[in-house]
């Protein structure tokens, strides 16, 4: 017998078919331990207190806030039931506090791994390009609803030690109870991170073309803002509806009554659309990439 | 079952040859994207069993290859087979087996040593989480790091990093350990223990593939070795055979260093040189003793005659005509 027969062979074990899960897991944990991620929530948690105690003070005399109708939707509502503040929040942070965290952590997901050099180790572990891949995905997705809950609970203790809470008028003008309302309060949390998919797609795909986690980070919110730009120039009115951001907003008309679906409908066949084709570009790219990092 | 001997399965060029070893590869070429050739036709066999020694000076495709083998490249041309499976190709079950430290330790800088490993550990589909833990432990306590654990890798010196890569390879029993430059930034107590841990890791079995640009300890712990310079392969073979390969030289220790120069030449010793009481040459092919009655004869007054034996530094300085210096 020669010796390498002796040595046991320790690939005998199957792979349990749960085992992504603890990948899965291990990269929730770790983009958790991040003092980046952890002051990117910081930051989210921070914008509805700001917006709160703004507008507490602003009422304090009696007047109405956002009297001159400027400002996110739902402000003027706020000194009448908390819970608009969650609403008003996340109308605030969706343009871009909130896509720009998700850009961060979608650019530095790939990228980041590969300027520390810890990318080599995972896939000769071997985590497998494709699983690592659509574990960064998922991990991505679970940050943008992770995002959202931060701000819409933050705004929620925020709205609810601030302001009265209590039943709420809906756009359309009907009356909810406390309880739908927050139902509702959730359902457009829900739909708000969902609208972070496409963006999240497109920053690991950027995240696969460069060996710099910065890099990548910055190119990704540099594309945010430029999509956002073009998003408010009247002329390029034909090409608007294909930006990823375009139906952002339509998130309020789930506080009609009855909900006005179309817009809903569009920006989440949209963002499916965008995590589609810079899912695949991703994939394309990364399973053929030569790792020299 | 009749085993052939290592010498025999590394001279080897069949296909037999190639499942017999753990790593082959046959014309194995990898050309960057800029045009620049880094690993030009690589004919590799590195037998079971053995601790391979893999040198070249910096920059001579060393590290290139060890990606292409670890499936981290894809090579322009040719086959690498590891462990008797297609690479990359077949990673998914060959690299379980593997252990690798490539170009240095990464780490995870903001966790502690032990979850550093715990997540390398994560990414692999075949091992078991229920016994992640006590791996862990015990591939820490393995490299001395044991008391180090729970420190976040950020904090740790440039030696501890290197054995906490070394310990991410040893998380489960290898067939194939690729270590490139292990003994990079330990001190030379550090050194010695990775080369007694490479050494208890031969003796249980594991091959042991082992880049390095330190020729002493390569010729410490190799069995085997092989030379490669500006992406061509120069050499390979049993470390001893390497070293014979270059001559050695005869070495007279004497007060009267010009009389035994011009006595030598005269006995058919080429090259000579005089360097103070050191006169050396390249051995003849006469019998030493009549060189020695000669030197005498002419009243040279030797202190000593020895032939001195050639080092594997002295044959990578033949092969290659260079030293350790960065290739062009």
């Amino acid at each position: 017998m020669s010796r390498a027969e002796t040595a046991p062979a320790p690939a005998d074990r199957r792979p349990s078919p749960l085992w992504t899960f603890g990948l899965l897991r291990s990269e929730l944990g770790t983009t958790l331990r991040r003092w980046r991620t952890l002051a990117l929530l910081g930051v989210l948690a921070a914008v509805p207190v700001l917006v709160g105690i703004a507008v507490r003070i602003e009422t304090g005399d009696g007047s109405t806030a956002g009297g001159g109708g400027e400002g996110p939707a739902f402000l003027a509502q706020i000194t009448n039931n908390g819970l608009f503040l969650v609403f008003t929040a996340l109308a605030a942070t969706l343009p871009f506090f909130l896509p720009m965290a998700v850009g961060v952590v979608a650019g530095d997901a790939i990228a980041g791994e590969a300027g520390a050099g810890t990318l080599r180790y995972l896939l000769v572990a071997p985590a497998g390009r494709t699983r690592l891949l659509l574990t960064k995905y998922a991990t991505v997705m679970a940050f943008c609803v992770l995002a959202t809950l931060v701000v819409a609970v933050s705004a929620l203790i925020v709205g609810a030690l601030l302001f009265p809470l209590g039943e709420l008028t809906t756009i359309s003008g009907t009356r909810i109870s406390f309880t739908e309302g927050l139902g509702r309060a959730l359902l457009i949390a829900l739909v708000v991170a969902a609208s972070l998919v496409g963006v999240a797609a497109l920053g690991l795909f950027v995240s696969t073309l460069t060996n710099s986690g910065i890099a990548a980070m910055a190119t990704t919110v540099g594309l945010l803002i430029t999509v956002q730009i073009l998003d408010q120039i009247p002329q390029l009115h034909a090409i608007q509806p294909y930006l990823f951001p375009h139906y952002w907003l339509s998130f309020a008309d789930l506080m009609r009554d009855p909900v006005y679906w179309d817009d809903l409908v569009r920006n989440l066949g949209l963002q499916a659309l965008y995590a589609a084709v810079f899912g695949s570009a991703a994939w394309a790219r990364f399973t053929a990439k030569d790792i020299s990092a | 079952m009749d085993v052939p001997s290592t010498a025999e399965r590394a001279a080897g060029r069949g296909p037999d040859a190639d499942r017999e070893s753990v790593i082959a590869t046959r014309g194995l070429t990898k050309r960057y994207r800029g045009g620049q050739l880094a690993v030009d036709g690589l004919d590799l066999t590195v037998p079971a069993g053995s601790v391979f020694g893999f040198l070249g000076p910096n920059g001579s495709g060393k590290t290139t290859t060890i990606r292409m083998l670890m499936g981290l490249i894809e090579p322009t041309a040719g086959t690498a087979r590891v462990l008797g499976r297609p690479m990359p190709r077949a990673a998914r079950t060959v690299l379980p087996q593997v252990g690798a430290l490539i170009e240095g330790p990464a780490l995870y800088g903001f966790l502690s040593g032990r979850d550093n490993l715990l997540r390398y550990d994560a990414a692999d589909p075949t091992a078991d989480p229920r016994t992640r833990r006590t791996r862990v432990a015990a591939a820490l306590e393995r490299v001395g790091l044991g008391a180090a654990a729970g420190k976040k890798a950020r904090a740790y010196s440039l030696g501890m990093k290197q054995r906490l890569g070394l310990a991410a390879a040893l998380l489960r029993p290898r067939r194939l350990l690729v270590l490139d430059e292990p003994t990079n930034g330990l001190d030379p107590q550090g050194m010695r223990e990775i080369r007694a841990l490479v050494r208890e890791l031969a003796a249980d079995g594991t091959t042991v593939f082992l880049s390095s640009h330190l020729l002493d300890e390569i010729e410490q712990v190799c069995t085997h070795a092989a030379v490669m310079a500006q992406g061509r392969l120069v050499t390979q073979g049993e470390v001893a055979e390497l070293a014979a390969g270059a001559r050695g030289r005869l070495v007279v220790t004497t007060p009267d260093p010009a009389e035994a120069a011009r006595v030598l030449k005269e006995q058919g010793v080429g090259d000579v040189t005089a360097d103070g009481e050191r006169v050396t040459g390249e051995p003849p092919a006469r019998d030493l003793a009549e060189v020695t009655a000669a030197l005498v004869a002419a009243g040279v007054r030797v202190r000593g005659l020895t032939v001195e034996r050639a080092s594997l530094e002295d044959a990578f300085v033949a092969l290659t005509g260079e030293g350790f210096d960065v290739a062009g």
